[in-house]
């Protein structure tokens, strides 16, 4: 079972993780990715590529449900503005084991960083600036394959 | 052959616009080439596309290096290295 959501309302993490609560799944694996404040950040907005941004988290998610075996995947990715605090991504992988649930989490977030199209922006008391790639994502991402 | 450009983040605020529909001639092959072609064409359009090393492109909502061939491409789209999750 693979649920993909991109939504510009905040993410509810008791129903996400509920949802993927089916049978057969003996571990679950979340992970959750906040906004932070650094440098006085006030605001950041999360553009994103309509129609290949939902195909591009189906692509990794289905990988990974393959990969190891999930009884269930969801990945909810936040777009639009929000405040320092708020969820900007979550993921729930479900699985027979823990291990295979904790893998597959980290390999569809650290997957998804580089598979799909989405563009952050910080509003600071400098200004606005794109967030710029960090090389160690990239290599996260490709010591997967 | 018309094709719908679409533009994100950065490339999008100094084109100054989302989204454009061009119709570039038939010797223009590759998606680096459509860069040229339309870097040719305008101020803003240069300026966004003047270091290649930070463009990043999808035909048809894939990604492509920008070597790609966009024969019979509908939707092809310019943007920054992605900085999701």
């Amino acid at each position: 079972m693979i649920r993909i959501l991109v939504t510009p309302d905040p993410i509810d993490v008791a129903t996400e993780v509920a949802r993927v609560e089916v049978e057969g799944a003996g571990g679950i694996a979340s992970f959750i990715g906040r906004v932070r404040a650094d440098d006085g950040v006030s605001t950041l907005e999360l553009e994103h590529y309509p129609g290949m941004t939902e195909a591009a988290l189906e692509a990794v998610a289905r990988t990974a449900a393959a990969r190891w075996s999930l009884a269930a995947v969801t990945i909810v990715h936040r777009v639009g503005p929000m405040g320092p605090g708020e969820r900007i991504v979550l993921v729930a992988t479900a699985a027979a084991h823990r291990q295979a649930a904790l893998d597959a989490c980290a390999y569809c977030i650290d997957r998804l960083k580089t598979d799909a199209p989405f563009w952050k922006r910080e509003v600071t008391p400098e200004g606005t600036r794109w967030v710029e790639v960090r090389a160690a994502d990239a290599q996260r991402a490709t010591d997967w394959a | 052959m018309a094709i719908e450009m679409l533009y994100f983040a950065w490339v999008r605020e100094v084109i100054g616009t989302g989204h454009e529909r061009v119709d570039p001639p038939a010797e223009v092959e590759t998606v680096g080439a459509l860069i040229d072609w339309l870097a040719a064409s305008s101020d803003t359009h240069a300026a966004a596309f003047e270091n290649r090393e930070r463009l990043r492109a999808a035909v048809d909502q894939a990604f492509v290096p920008l070597d790609a061939a966009i024969a019979g491409a509908r939707e092809i789209a310019i943007f920054p290295p992605v900085t999701g999750g």
